[in-house]
């Protein structure tokens, strides 16, 4: 009896007018672009993998990348390490931004995407300081999308592409961060009765944030 | 305005629910920091690379299944969104070994 119970329950539940995954329309859809954004910055990252293993020599992370800014101090990794650790930072703030949406608290949702909204224009300023450190480069010609002081060109190409299309998504994250913020702070979300906008930008923030874990650690530590 | 804030009913925080949030950001945490202590102390090399690899699947799976919270989702949205990421194994193998080969052929 129980068996046929739980599968008409199952085909019940394919047979529309529900959701089977128990999600809504909205964030099922942002769930399914992710995957697909995950699967061009996969194809971005294993292409560098490969040109790398085409390479007769490569350039060593931790010597390109060891300036820090306001000193001239040998410092490898420790600015791309506090910018991990500023992205991770506002991917918590975002969690206790949807957290006091479902509790439908005005104060704390601003609060919180206030400080998530800082954090990503803190990293992208780093970003940019980043750029223009590697292209200007150490006195030896810096770096271009064909060529570079450091190595292969692959690997200053690659760095564009990678980050460059990273940032994209930190910067577009930030401007929808900021139009929910400007909605939450109207009322909006208090009248429609949900704060569900607030976990779909979330959803993607917290994109944001994985992607990088990723980036620092096939361009930055391998 | 008052009137408008009257309405909608503020619940209180969940003190264990921003306790778990906070240790989930800091395992993130100290898993970076090792990385950062092998990137300095151990020698490059394929041993190195391998935990560098296993340290940013535990930080995926951190980021993915608690603050995304797709871990507390339906099974069916879980592997909707994991299955089709497992495949990108072989994407990786196989550009990988292609890399390797273009190498061999250019150094002959």
């Amino acid at each position: 009896m129980d068996t046929t119970a739980t599968t008409t329950a199952k085909a019940d539940l394919w047979d529309g007018g529900q959701s089977p995954f128990k999600v809504s329309y909205g964030k099922l859809m942002m769930w399914i672009f992710l995957l697909s954004d995950a699967f061009t910055f996969s194809a971005l990252l294993i292409s560098y993998g490969m040109v790398r293993f085409s390479s007769e020599s490569w350039p060593v992370p931790e010597e390109v990348f060891s300036a820090i800014p306001f000193t001239h101090a040998y410092m490898p990794l420790v600015f791309v390490g506090i910018m991990t650790f500023i992205l991770i930072l506002s991917s918590v703030t975002m969690v206790l931004a949807v957290e006091a949406g479902r509790r439908m608290d005005r104060k704390g949702v601003e609060k919180w995407m206030f400080w998530t909204i800082i954090g990503g224009v803190v990293f992208l300023s780093c970003q940019a300081w980043e750029w223009s450190h590697f292209i200007h480069g150490t006195g030896l010609g810096g770096a271009s999308l064909s060529w570079n002081e450091y190595g292969p060109p692959g690997f200053a190409a690659f760095f564009f592409f990678i980050t460059g299309f990273h940032g994209t998504h930190v910067f577009s994250g930030v401007v929808i961060n900021y139009i929910i913020y400007y909605n939450t702070v109207r009322g909006v979300y208090d009248e429609r009765g949900h704060y569900e906008m607030v976990e779909k930008v979330g959803l993607y923030w917290h994109f944001v944030d994985l992607v990088w874990v990723f980036v620092f650690t096939f361009y930055y530590l391998v | 305005m008052n009137t408008e804030e009257n309405k909608v009913e503020v619940l209180p925080v969940d003190k264990s629910k921003i306790r778990h949030v906070i240790r989930v950001a800091l395992i993130l945490f100290v898993v970076t920091v090792i990385e950062f202590i092998i990137a300095f102390t151990v020698g490059s090399g394929g041993f190195r690379t391998s935990i560098f690899v296993i340290m940013t699947i535990v930080k995926a799976f951190y980021i993915v299944s608690e603050f995304m919270h797709l871990g507390h989702e339906e099974k069916g949205l879980r592997w909707m969104i994991i299955f089709p990421t497992i495949l990108a194994i072989w994407l990786i193998i196989a550009l990988l070994m292609e890399g390797s080969y273009v190498l061999l052929e250019r150094s002959i």
